[in-house]
């Protein structure tokens, strides 16, 4: 006979992600009902609202709770998580505020509105106990992404970005679903904390094809995700077309969230499969890296150069995920974190460069911009020396938690493989250098000038860069006690 | 806290980026004033920096000035900062060249002041950090951070072929580091096996016992990027490439300092880090040193550029640099470390001095001068100076290096040493002949005749260094004093654990044998 529990309401546990509801919500309404002139104030509802759910966040600091039947997990894990999100939505709306003045046609409502739906999305996947959860989070992401990646409706490649991303996000979301159900048929659960239980008790259901078949699909569905080789295919095409500040957006938070529930389902459902999957991971995390370095040598537009190094950092956060120990996995929340302020960052950049619809996105446009504007030039290189990890940005000490952990666990050739790629890297990222400072510029490009909120935005982004570079214990600590407190 | 009851060396560290923030609030088009502050910070700088060698204590080989504090406790990161005798000159040698970089650029660099004073400004900085660093992460930030300004260096104020020199450097030099990073992590790691504590402290690494075949590698990764570093042959090629396209300050700085953290790298953790494998390595590395005091200076011969022929001698001097820390004497120890201080006065001010030439007739190629002595008169007394102390004259601080060195490589390596000596006369020859072409000679261009001699801004920027190599030259106990005592702890320690190694190394292939020894009296025993 099957009784129904009905679940505590536990408005406390979800705090944050209901202010972001309710304020995406609110924009929506005020979207419908506000005079043109009005609408120019959403982006600062929408901030205040993030802001509002942060603080939540932050005061909600070290519970450690399940709520609605283990559906939801209130732990320390989805709480740094749930940080990264608010932080990539907080900078990319202040960094969005430029943009709608650059491309005038962008509809403001509905860009926020999406845009926080988006982050409810992201942070519960970084807060689901149940592979279900996981996958209507991650619906309610992608599907916003889908629709915020084509948001530039009279340009072409906008469309076909969304397009693109919508067509493989849905084949890739049927290969998790189908991996969750046979998972499901072999664990008879799809708690994630009951399944890992259930594979600790019966350790020859382990190796059922089932279970293998089960973990091979979610492997390709996350992979997607996280771009990795060989999923990563739709990544250049996407970020290349979305607009720039949601390139920056899904770059970073869909990223973010996809590792979350990545690490939660591998290491909490099916930890004692570790070491079955390690081979996988390790190949993959070797050709990702390799493959987004090497091709991101070529590219002759930014964005695109931008997709393919991003590729290479999941290959390096991969290299975390390989080594799988407590500190590797902390080492993997502070690398999310620093290459979101980063990315962002640089994104945020190239979203400012531009005027009048017209964007930027050659790298021979950069050509002089250094010394031409003086400002966007010292942050875009702060975030590129953090990408490419040279201290004492945030994005060394990122790489050094993780490296350190794979030499400590006896991962020395993957060590060897990251630094050799960092290395490779260096090539690229100092070619915008080369571009911004070194040449003279070849044709003339007129910028708008940057708002305030683009150059807080900025200026948030480079100056945690520099405090996560100098003086990282106190987020590494966070981050420790994060991996150590996920339920 | 330390002797003085006062941070002082983090006070001189990080007093560079105070200027480079002031510098930052000044007007660009301003670029008297820019230059002014940038000399003004320089030399309080220098001048705070003084009382270190005062206060230092030449009797110990201790670390002094030391401060340390905590900086990320769960991964045993420290702030940990101290000087000894084998950092002492270096330090104050690079507090002193940066005021006459800035003097020498007064001039010279006429576009963006502002971001090159900034720039000069935090080398320095990176600079003081590495020397003084005793927390291997600490070394290595501040290891890769010296690139970047020098990077910008090259690339913003350099010449035509700027662009490739720049990236070259910046390339060759972090595909060298990252490797040191790994080595340091597994020391990191090494260390926690068997003492159970995680900590990048420098000190307490040097008293870990590193399996050999392990030592190995480690020690061939710090050995890559300090070789680099140096540059040794045949690691150079970066070398010429950034020297020849650097602003005249770029290469003094890169000259004087950068190339010294190369050789200081192997003194201060290659070698005490992993005494067996350097033990092992010696002949190598002694080798490649001769092949490159040579090497460099058959290449310098035939350099039609000035700041070519210098670049190359400097592979050739800093041979010698390397081959008398391997000698592993006190003669050559010291001598190696007295020849740091040396090549970086003298193949500095020669860098100035090219770069003078430079500024008046914009190019360096030797054809285009000819008799310059009759027009510039001091400026051709300093060239000489310079000159003699770079080919090692009796009573110029070039002597007393390189002669300690060669007695110390003569002691252990006399090979080696006898085709050593052969490179101080190629030295002499290709530096004579280059002044020769320059100054001597008819002077039959037109150009040169109407040459301005030096003026007194210049005159002050060579003076000092000019001062410095007689007074090196005439009382090097001074120097060689405050060294002693780290020198010979330096030899000591070394000399102990290469034997402890050695028996060990016996000992296992003792118990080797005697394993198949014993096998092999089973088998007879058996058969029997």
């Amino acid at each position: 006979m099957l009784d129904f529990v009905v679940p505590a309401l536990n408005l406390k546990a979800i705090l944050p992600q209901l202010i972001l509801a309710l304020t995406a919500l609110t924009v929506l309404l005020v979207d419908v009902f506000a005079k043109e002139k009005g609408k120019t104030s959403l982006g600062a509802l929408s901030f205040t609202g993030v802001l509002f759910a942060l603080i939540a966040l932050v005061l909600s600091r070290g519970s450690h709770e399940s709520a609605y039947s283990g559906m939801l997990m209130a732990d320390g894990f989805g709480f740094f998580i749930t940080l990264i999100v608010c932080i990539v939505t907080i900078l990319t709306i202040l960094a969005s505020m430029n943009y709608e003045k650059i491309c005038k046609n962008i509809k403001v409502g509905e860009f926020y509105c999406l845009m926080l739906f988006a982050a409810f999305g992201m942070s519960f996947m970084g807060n689901a106990g149940n592979l279900i959860m996981i996958f209507v989070a991650l619906e309610t992401m992608s599907i916003s992404i889908y629709v915020l990646a084509g948001f530039k409706t009279d340009d072409a490649k906008s469309i076909e970005s969304a397009l693109k991303y919508f067509l493989l996000g849905a084949f890739a979301s049927g290969f998790l679903l189908f991996g969750f159900a046979l998972v499901y048929g072999a664990g008879g659960t799809l708690d994630i904390v009951k399944l890992g239980k259930f594979f600790t008790a019966n350790p020859d259901a382990l190796h059922h094809p089932m279970v293998m078949g089960g973990i091979a699909l979610m492997t390709v569905g996350f992979g997607f995700k996280i771009a990795m080789f060989p999923f990563h295919m739709w990544t250049p095409d996407v970020y290349e077309g979305a607009p720039t500040v949601v390139t920056g957006f899904m770059a970073t938070g869909v990223k973010a969230a996809a590792f979350a529930a990545l690490i939660r389902v591998f290491f909490v459902g099916f930890a004692p499969l570790q070491a079955d999957w390690t081979t996988i991971m390790w190949v993959g995390a070797f050709l990702t890296m390799t493959i987004g370095n090497l091709v991101a040598i070529v590219q002759t537009d930014i964005k695109r150069m931008l997709a393919y190094s991003s590729i290479a950092h999941a290959g390096y956060l991969l290299v975390g995920f390989v080594v799988g120990t407590d500190l590797a996995r902390s080492g993997m929340l502070f690398y999310l974190l620093a290459y979101a302020f980063a990315n962002i960052g640089a994104l945020a950049v190239i979203s400012a460069m531009g005027k009048d619809g017209k964007e930027y996105t050659e790298l021979s446009d950069y050509s002089g911009v250094g010394f031409k504007y003086p400002f966007l030039g010292l942050m875009m290189s702060v975030f590129i020396f953090s990408m490419a990890g040279i201290p004492p940005a945030a994005g060394f000490m990122g790489k050094f938690f993780i490296f350190s952990e794979a030499i400590k666990s006896g991962y020395i050739w993957l060590a060897v493989f990251g630094v050799i790629n960092s290395v490779i890297s260096l090539y690229y990222y100092l070619g915008v250098i080369v571009r911004m400072y070194f040449r003279e510029p070849d044709r003339e490009i007129s910028i708008m000038a940057p708002t305030g909120t683009m150059v807080a935005a900025l200026s948030i982004a480079a100056f945690c860069i520099l405090q996560m570079g100098i003086f990282p214990s106190y987020i590494w600590d966070l981050a420790r006690e994060s991996v150590k407190m996920i339920m | 806290m330390n002797e003085l009851g006062f941070p002082i060396i983090s006070l001189v560290t990080f007093f560079p980026i105070f200027g480079a923030l002031v510098l930052m609030f000044i007007d660009k088009e301003a670029k008297d004033t820019l230059r002014g502050t940038a000399m003004v910070f320089a030399m309080i700088e220098f001048f705070i920096s003084l009382p270190i060698i005062f206060a230092f204590q030449s009797g110990t080989a201790d670390m002094q000035f030391v401060e340390r504090y905590t900086w990320v406790k769960s991964a045993g990161l420290s702030y940990y900062i101290g000087l000894d005798g084998i950092s002492l000159w270096i330090f104050m040698l690079t507090t002193f060249l940066t005021p006459i970089c800035v003097l020498c650029s007064w001039t010279y660099i006429q576009k963006r002041v502002k971001e090159f004073m900034i720039c000069l400004l935090l080398l320095e900085t990176a600079m003081l950090g590495a020397l003084v660093s005793l927390d291997l992460i600490l070394f290595y930030i501040f290891w890769e951070l010296m690139l970047i300004p020098m990077y910008f260096l090259i690339g913003v104020w350099g010449g035509d072929n700027r662009i490739y020199a720049a990236v070259k450097f910046f390339i060759y030099t972090a595909a060298g580091s990252v490797f040191m990073l790994l080595s340091i992590f597994f020391l990191y790691y090494l260390n926690h096996k068997m003492t159970g504590v995680y900590t990048f402290d420098l000190l307490e690494l040097y008293k870990l016992n590193i399996p050999v075949a392990t030592q190995f590698w480690l020690c061939l990764a710090f050995f890559v990027s300090f070789a680099i570093k140096v540059p040794m042959f045949p690691l150079h090629t970066w070398l010429p490439d950034a020297h020849v396209q650097a602003p005249t300050a770029g290469s003094v700085i890169l000259a004087g300092v950068l190339l010294k953290m190369g050789t200081y790298g192997f003194m201060r953790f290659a070698i005490p880090l992993f005494p067996y494998a350097s033990n092992q390595f010696t002949p190598v590395i002694a080798t490649l040193a001769v092949v490159g005091i040579i090497y460099g200076a058959l290449v310098a011969l035939i350099q039609p550029d000035m700041k070519k022929l210098v670049a190359y001698s400097s592979v050739s001097h800093l041979g010698y640099v390397m081959l008398g820390i391997f000698a592993f004497n006190m003669q050559g120890v010291e001598g190696g470390l007295y020849q740091m201080l040396n090549h970086g006065v003298s193949t500095g001010a020669l860098f100035l001095i090219v770069g003078m030439l430079y500024e008046r007739r914009h190019t360096r190629m030797i054809k285009d001068f000819g008799g310059i002595a009759k027009v510039m008169p001091v400026f051709a007394t300093f060239f000489m100076i310079m000159t003699l102390s770079s080919i090692a004259v009796p009573g110029t601080n070039g002597f007393v290096g390189e002669f300690m060195i060669l007695v110390g490589a003569f002691r252990s390596l006399p090979m080696h040493a006898v085709f050593a000596t052969s490179g101080a006369i190629l030295g002499a020859l290709y530096m004579l002949w280059m002044y020769q072409r320059v100054m001597f000679q008819p002077l039959d261009n037109e150009k040169n005749k109407v040459l301005k001699d030096l003026n007194v801004r210049e005159i002050v920027t060579l003076l000092p260094l000019a001062i410095l190599v007689f007074v090196m030259g005439f009382f090097p106990g001074y120097f060689i004093n405050k060294m002693n005592a780290s020198c010979e702890h330096f030899l000591k320690t070394y000399d102990q654990q290469v034997a402890m190694y050695k028996q060990q190394v016996e000992d296992s292939s003792q118990a080797k044998l005697a394993q198949v020894m014993s096998a092999n009296q089973l088998k007879s025993t058996l058969s029997d």
